[in-house]
């Protein structure tokens, strides 16, 4: 299992597609929390896969101020038709070329494999990893500890700039 | 470890003895195949241990990719409100593969139980929020799919899912009696 960015790490900063003509950057979110997820691949084979789940956690993510952003190195068509088949409501990003340069960028790159770790950030409103965690690959790491992680942070200070109108970016 | 956060309570719908040694809470999905699937063999386990096991389901439905995995939740927990949980459950996942709201009705009413109140509380959403409780629940004690099996408390990681609960459960009594 690879070394990942610890807590107390600025988050690299990255500017990924998100569709194919859509791209989103980490700058994007200042102001707001984030939980980056990097997981190996799209259509994983089982019911509850990881996005799957989150996907049904997202108003309890929302409610603790936190927007949840998936990683992994499929291409942007691919993510369109995955998130469209699972009818995912946040946005999948494609660290794609160069491929996985993001996720080595946090330390959450399995070469043997060219995918991504399993491997889940909380990052603050400045950009700083407040949790981070790495799950053997086979396992599903669920949402307990990112809810955990969100619940230890200090209440989020209202921007009124920021926190209006919820930016729809699935 | 990843432990059961959410205790079993009056609230819980409990199949066997409450003084029994062990206890098996499962987070099903009542569209996911792998929980119908793992019916049979829970049913088998339930005979094998008898009054030394009790059996404990709490609802995890995948409501995005299993459009009718919420209603059937909602109408096992209507059934359950007038005391007959256990049989809807039972006839829901027999009727897996086609499941549908009106389906559902047509077990209520061969249940006798109001097709017409069942209608009712799916539109009012009655039950909503005990399904999207049991659903949080299971989340925060590390739920991540459906079926997930937590024995005494413990999480059943194993990539034979029910299959072998048995020999988990029997370790489980050892222990108890130990």
């Amino acid at each position: 299992m690879s070394i990942i960015l610890p807590k107390g790490t600025q988050a690299p900063a990255f500017t990924l597609r998100v569709t194919p003509d859509q791209s989103l950057s980490l700058d994007d979110f200042r102001g707001r929390r984030v939980v980056l997820a990097f997981y190996p691949a799209d259509w994983s084979p089982v019911c509850g896969d990881q996005m799957s789940l989150y996907n049904h956690v997202l108003p309890e993510f929302r409610r603790l101020g936190a927007e949840l952003l998936g990683v992994s190195v499929d291409g942007a068509w691919c993510h369109q038709a995955f998130a469209r088949d699972r009818k995912l409501h946040f946005a999948l990003l494609s660290d794609f070329e160069p491929k996985g340069a993001v996720a080595k960028s946090y330390g959450a790159y399995r070469s043997a494999e060219g995918v991504a770790e399993r491997a889940l950030f909380v990052i603050d409103e400045k950009g700083m990893i407040t949790w981070s965690y790495c799950s053997p690959v086979a396992l599903n790491p669920g949402a307990d500890g990112i809810l955990d992680a969100l619940e230890a942070l200090p209440p989020l200070e209202r921007q009124d700039d920021a926190a209006q109108g919820s930016r729809n970016v699935a | 470890m990843t432990q059961l956060k959410v205790p079993v309570t009056s609230l819980d719908h409990v199949l066997g003895d409450d003084d029994a040694l062990v206890t098996v809470v499962e987070y099903g999905d009542y569209e996911c195949p792998h929980c119908g699937a793992a019916q049979p063999v829970l049913g088998q386990i339930l005979a094998q241990f008898g009054n030394q096991l009790r059996l404990v389901y709490r609802h995890f439905p995948l409501i995005e990719i299993h459009p009718v995995a919420g209603p059937a939740a909602e109408a096992a927990e209507f059934a359950g409100s007038r005391g007959k949980f256990w049989k809807m459950h039972q006839a829901i996942f027999a009727n897996q593969q086609r499941l549908s709201v009106p389906l559902l009705i047509a077990l209520a009413a061969q249940l006798d139980l109001s097709p017409i109140e069942l209608r009712d509380a799916l539109a009012s959403g009655a039950f909503v929020a005990k399904v999207r409780g049991d659903f949080m629940g299971g989340v925060r004690s590390g739920v991540n799919g459906t079926p997930t099996f937590f024995v005494n408390g413990v999480r059943h990681d194993s990539p034979y899912g029910a299959a072998d609960l048995s020999s988990e459960i029997n370790r489980a009594i050892l222990a108890a009696a130990a």
